[in-house]
């Protein structure tokens, strides 16, 4: 299909076919102008994304149609899993992943729980202050695991001694 | 406390006088937790997956959230007792095969896989250490008991609470590996016998309204397995957005009783259509499970459906629930297996489950 935008002259991406009381009419715009026309939304990649980790229930109109350029990919500085990675496997490498995919990890989870992407449960006692002290440890961990890597015992062995009076504090 | 003591009989929830036993089989409810400051298991180096163990254990053993309580280390287990983990629902199909959450290249098998579960002596608490996320622990009871499961499970929590920092957001709640896990981490399943729906076809209807609903439904032993034969999983989806008690009021209040409402119409119906065509299939279930000298697992399992049926229904005499409801277990190859205390082939299991059921049902 070569056709050209109904609208403008761009390449046509999006081709919609309505039967209306037996009449049969065709539509094709570009991205652009579908976007325009509410046709599609622009939160495209979510789509694929979903589709990627079988949270989809069949593709939803439109947006299926549509291939789009990816997001710039997103690393977590504490654990290194990459956006990508976490779209392929499904799981999620530390409790920062949380912070470091948002706001594309928020979307997700929306059209995973219902469209709600907010704790309504039960709340640990000592929960405000060991949320800090809980990503402080990652990240020392993290460190550690490179120490360790580029044998740098000096420096592991700091931060071991590090990780241990934060985790007695 | 050992695993080989549990072999011989089914465990509390399968126990046949649970509450709406003719269509509710059992309830479980499970938390999924992680310790704050500790990477998901996927991208754990292998020693902070064997030092999570040994922690998690410690607590688990020191908090002794249940009576009896006593760790199976899993990953050292053989293969005939890790079956008859996940045949008693102790422990999931991943958790006895090991799969190594990883991130790169996808899931790997890997036996050896620090990991472990702790069981309380009476079966209704088990807390797997290592699975997908850090701590799952579930609490599963006979008939429709939601409200003991939840009590249960809650202060088990709470004990291992006052032990642990589990890894948790303002927003997103309690963290798990999974993001179709957060926030509660709390899981409901029941496990259902809707053989009528099954025979009148309607199965697929009420299939269908689940999924509008946002409920899973799968097969006997949980995520990965088919929903085949009469017995049939239903758990929640959504975990976020909702608090606990309203997850659990919603399984009660709506979607349990539509469910056990579709099975005992369909069941009228059928009785009272074609009473005579059910008996017979009851019947003749029964006579073919006192006279086979071969049978297959899955037989055998069609079978005992029907004849749960017929007992619920008033249609089979001289056997009872009890009797059907271990035969359900009991029959599954590792036990089978643990009971004569030996390894078989698929045949000689087949000749062996026969004789078995033969002597019980006399």
């Amino acid at each position: 299909m070569d056709n050209k935008c109904d609208k403008c002259s761009k390449p046509a991406t999006i081709h919609l076919t309505d039967i209306v009381n037996g009449k049969k009419s065709e539509v094709h715009l570009c991205e652009e102008c579908a976007m325009a026309d509410g046709l599609v939304k622009a939160t495209l990649p979510l789509n694929q994304l979903l589709q990627g980790l079988g949270l989809t229930q069949g593709g939803s109109a439109g947006g299926a149609l549509v291939k789009s350029s990816e997001p710039p990919e997103l690393t977590c500085e504490v654990c290194g899993l990459t956006f990508g990675e976490f779209r392929q496997q499904g799981l999620l490498g530390c409790p920062h992943d949380y912070d470091a995919f948002a706001p594309a990890l928020e979307a997700l989870v929306e059209r995973a729980q219902e469209g709600s992407a907010h704790h309504m449960g039960k709340v640990p006692g000592k929960a405000g202050r060991d949320q800090k002290r809980a990503t402080a440890l990652l990240r020392l961990r993290a460190n550690l695991r490179t120490a360790i890597g580029q044998e740098d015992y000096e420096r592991a062995a700091a931060l071991r001694d590090q990780i241990k009076e934060l985790e007695n504090g | 406390m050992k695993l080989a003591d549990l072999t011989t009989s089914a465990g509390e929830w399968l126990r046949e006088d649970g509450p709406m036993h003719d269509v509710v089989i059992s309830s479980r409810v499970r938390l999924a937790r992680n310790v704050a400051g500790m990477p998901f298991l996927s991208k754990c180096t292998p020693t902070q997956r064997v030092d999570l163990e040994w922690r998690l254990r410690d607590h688990i053993l020191s908090a002794q959230p249940a009576p009896g309580m006593f760790y199976v280390d899993v990953a050292a287990a053989n293969d005939l007792d890790r079956q008859l983990m996940v045949e008693r629902h102790l422990i999931s199909r991943q958790h006895a095969s090991g799969m190594e959450p990883s991130v790169k290249g996808g899931a790997k098998k890997h036996p050896n896989y620090a990991r472990g579960v702790a069981i309380g002596a009476d079966e209704t608490i088990a807390i797997m250490v290592n699975e997908e996320d850090h701590l799952r622990m579930q609490v599963l009871r006979s008939g429709l008991q939601l409200e003991q499961a939840v009590e249960d499970i809650f202060r088990v929590d709470n004990l291992l609470e006052d032990r642990i920092d589990f890894a948790f957001h303002t927003r997103y709640g309690y963290l798990t590996a999974c993001p179709t896990n957060v926030g509660t981490g709390l899981r409901v399943s029941v496990m259902l016998h809707l053989p009528a729906l099954k025979m009148t076809g309607e199965i697929e209807k009420v299939f269908r309204a689940g999924r509008d609903m946002h409920l899973a439904i799968r097969g006997l032993y949980g995520e990965g397995t088919e929903a085949s034969g009469d017995f049939f999983q239903v758990s929640n989806q959504t975990t976020l957005g909702k608090s606990e008690q309203q997850i659990v009021e919603e399984f009660r209040d709506q979607i349990l009783p539509a469910f056990i409402q579709y099975e005992k119409r369909a069941r009228q119906s059928l009785l009272s259509k074609n009473r005579l065509a059910i008996e017979d299939k009851v019947t003749r279930a029964m006579a073919i499970l006192r006279a086979a000298r071969l049978i297959t697992s899955e037989e055998t399992m069609y079978l005992l459906s029907l004849v749960r049926l017929g007992i619920n229904e008033g249609l089979v005499e001289g056997v009872t629930l009890k009797t059907v409801n271990e035969l359900f277990l009991l029959c599954q190859p590792a036990h089978l297996q643990r009971i004569l205390g030996r390894d078989m082939t698929a045949q000689e299991r087949s000749e062996t489950r026969a004789d078995f059921i033969r002597k019980r049902l006399g």
